[in-house]
């Protein structure tokens, strides 16, 4: 797949809450397409602590207004900096960088996407798609309070919410893996990403119940497109790029103790 | 246009800028972002006698205007390359080299001698100088005998260009490249990244798997030229300069201090077309200074 470096025009910066921002950005040329997994390398201006690029998933295209969303947590410069654009203003992205979930095979399956946290980004355009290919999904959110809990009516659109919250503000009370939906039915595919202690608990029920399922990793990158060596993952076949190879990973692929 | 046709060693490149190893990948990797055949010199990952996994995860530290990183040599070995990368890069209208490293002083001659082997290959860098693998490497580069010992047995078994390329983690710089120098390299570049380590205070543990790792980008900027201008005094071969190169102002500052090419390494993970602005911006540059040939700057330094 062809990779991009465009200047994307910021056209809403939404404050969703004091952790969490919508980038909605622009691109004067027709978007190229992408698929659900991939993310983009923002490049970070105006701060001088931060000099590589970022790591953000692709949380939503529309293709018809050539727009692309980011939704972004705020966990140290960078990402403040990001959030702080203004719009009108631009950022820099390459993009569409790695690999995308995989299609399930037959059109009845029972699809479970777990998120937590900003791991929810991906989930989002995965939904749209798989939506838009006639699947059926259920999403299982989870955050620690109910602020946690981002974009419920966009994922509203796009399948069955199920919400779980530690502190029980939302949904059930507990962790994603804790939740009934998970005692009740069984799945044919599991999709998930957030962090990594989640993914790892949701890894192992999956294990546990022999279903399909890929985890969307998120190791530190310099630079996204495979060049540098520095974002690797153990896998059954050796150490490989999550920037490349990834960051969509079956888990029978990965060495997790599960 | 300015002539920015050079030749270093046994190297003839079209332009003074080349990719730093290691930084690059095979080149291929960037071809959606520019046309890799407008670089003087691509020097692909670092290569060894038999395939290595590298160090584990996490290999990767940001810093201040710069970057640690502990790869350790993480490549399919020589063979590998042989059969599988050289038959695409060679096509390559550019000179694609190889950065040879290697644990022991057989494995160097053993690699060498197959690398001398590709008659497209115009010559091999030679890492004396990794700071992320536990043996060999930077121990090759770091002491005068050892470095000159390697490069005089590769010297034997290779004939086309031989750069050697230099650690800065020592206290002479200029003697090892002395030393290399009487042994038969065609030029030497430099620098290696710096031995350097990143601690994560909230966790009370190193961010990188191996503890210490290699510092590069524009925080080593000033170390890495001085060491270009003492080395470029010291020996007659050409030097290749590099070390937090992020434009063409950068670039020109390593020439006028003895540089006859250089090298760009981090700066490609943040700008994947930043060596196609330095060739131009070295070409404005002599335009706008009344030079004819990039020659011209090559130790230009007024002092
Ligand atoms: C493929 C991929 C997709 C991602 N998608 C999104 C997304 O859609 N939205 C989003 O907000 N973030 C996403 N991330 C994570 C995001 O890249 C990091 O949060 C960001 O790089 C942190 O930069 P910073 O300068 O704000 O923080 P830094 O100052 O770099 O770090 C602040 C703190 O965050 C931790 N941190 C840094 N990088 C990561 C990381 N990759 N994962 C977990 N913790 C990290 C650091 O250890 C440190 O404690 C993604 C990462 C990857 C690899
Ligand atoms: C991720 C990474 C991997 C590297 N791998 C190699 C290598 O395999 N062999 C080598 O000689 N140098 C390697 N280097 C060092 C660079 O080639 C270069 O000497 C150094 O980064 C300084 O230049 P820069 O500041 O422009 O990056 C590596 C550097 C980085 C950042
Ligand atoms: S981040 Fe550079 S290879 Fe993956």
């Amino acid at each position: 797949m062809k990779k991009f470096m465009l200047d994307l025009i910021v056209t809403k910066n939404e404050t969703l809450n004091d952790q969490y921002s919508l980038l909605i950005l622009k691109s004067p040329e027709k978007l190229p397409e992408m698929f659900p997994g991939q993310f983009a390398e923002v490049r970070v201006d105006n701060s001088p602590t931060t000099f590589l690029r970022r790591p953000i998933s692709i949380n939503y295209i529309d293709y018809e207004t050539n727009e692309l969303w980011l939704l972004i947590q705020i966990v140290g410069e960078g990402t403040l900096k990001m959030c702080q654009v203004k719009v009108g203003e631009t950022l820099n992205l390459l993009f569409p960088l790695g690999n995308s979930f995989s299609l399930p095979n037959q059109k009845n399956a029972k699809l479970l996407l777990i998120g937590g946290g900003v791991g929810i980004a991906p989930l989002l355009f995965l939904g749209a798609y798989l939506k838009d290919k006639d699947f059926e999904c259920n999403f299982l959110l989870g955050g620690r309070s109910k602020d946690n809990l981002l974009q419920l009516r966009e994922f509203e659109q796009f399948g069955n919410v199920f919400t779980t919250t530690e502190d029980g503000s939302h949904g059930e009370r507990g962790f994603v893996t804790q939740h009934s939906l998970l005692k009740d039915s069984n799945f044919d595919y599991i999709y998930t990403c957030g962090p990594t202690p989640m993914m790892k608990a949701v890894a192992s029920y999956a294990a546990k119940t022999n279903t399909f399922c890929e985890v969307s990793l998120e190791n530190t990158m310099a630079c996204g497109f495979g060049a540098c060596l520095c974002c690797v993952t153990d896998t059954t076949e050796g150490h490989v790029c999550v920037c490349t190879e990834g960051p969509v990973f079956n888990i029978t692929k990965l060495k997790w103790q599960i | 246009m300015a002539n920015l046709n050079i030749n270093i060693g046994k190297l003839q490149l079209k332009n003074p800028v080349m990719t730093a190893s290691g930084t690059f990948g095979y080149g291929t990797e960037y071809s959606d972002f520019i046309d890799i055949s407008r670089i003087g010199g691509i020097i692909v990952k670092g290569t060894t006698l038999r395939s290595r996994q590298g160090n584990a995860y996490p290999r990767m530290a940001e810093t201040p205007s710069g970057m640690l990183n502990a790869v350790g040599l993480q490549n399919k070995g020589v063979d590998y390359f042989i059969n599988h990368i050289y038959p695409t890069v060679k096509v390559i209208d550019t000179n694609v080299i190889v950065n040879l490293s290697g644990s022991t002083l057989e494995d160097y001659i053993e690699a060498a001698e197959m690398l001398n082997d590709l008659d497209k290959l115009p010559g091999i860098e030679l890492n004396i100088s990794c700071p992320n693998v536990k043996e060999g490497g930077m121990a090759f580069g770091i002491s005068c005998l050892s470095a000159a010992e390697v490069v005089r047995e590769v010297r034997r078994v290779y004939k086309n260009d031989l750069m050697v390329k230099l650690s800065p983690n020592v206290t002479d710089i200029s003697e090892i490249a002395r030393a290399v120098e009487a042994e038969g390299a065609d030029s030497v570049s430099l620098i290696n990244t710096l031995l350097g380590m990143a601690i994560d205070s909230e966790k009370r543990k190193p961010i990188l798997s191996t503890i210490t790792g290699g510092l590069s980008g524009p925080a080593v900027k000033p170390i890495a030229l001085r060491m270009v201008w003492e080395v470029a005094k010291a020996v007659k071969i050409p030097v290749v300069g590099m070390g937090g190169i992020m434009n063409a102002a950068d670039a020109i500052e390593f020439m006028l201090a003895g540089a006859s090419g250089v090298q760009i390494g981090t700066a490609n993970f943040i700008d994947p077309t930043v060596t196609i602005k330095v060739i131009d911006g070295i070409d404005e540059y002599l335009n706008r200074h009344g030079y004819s040939s990039v020659i011209d700057i090559i130790g230009a330094l007024e002092v």
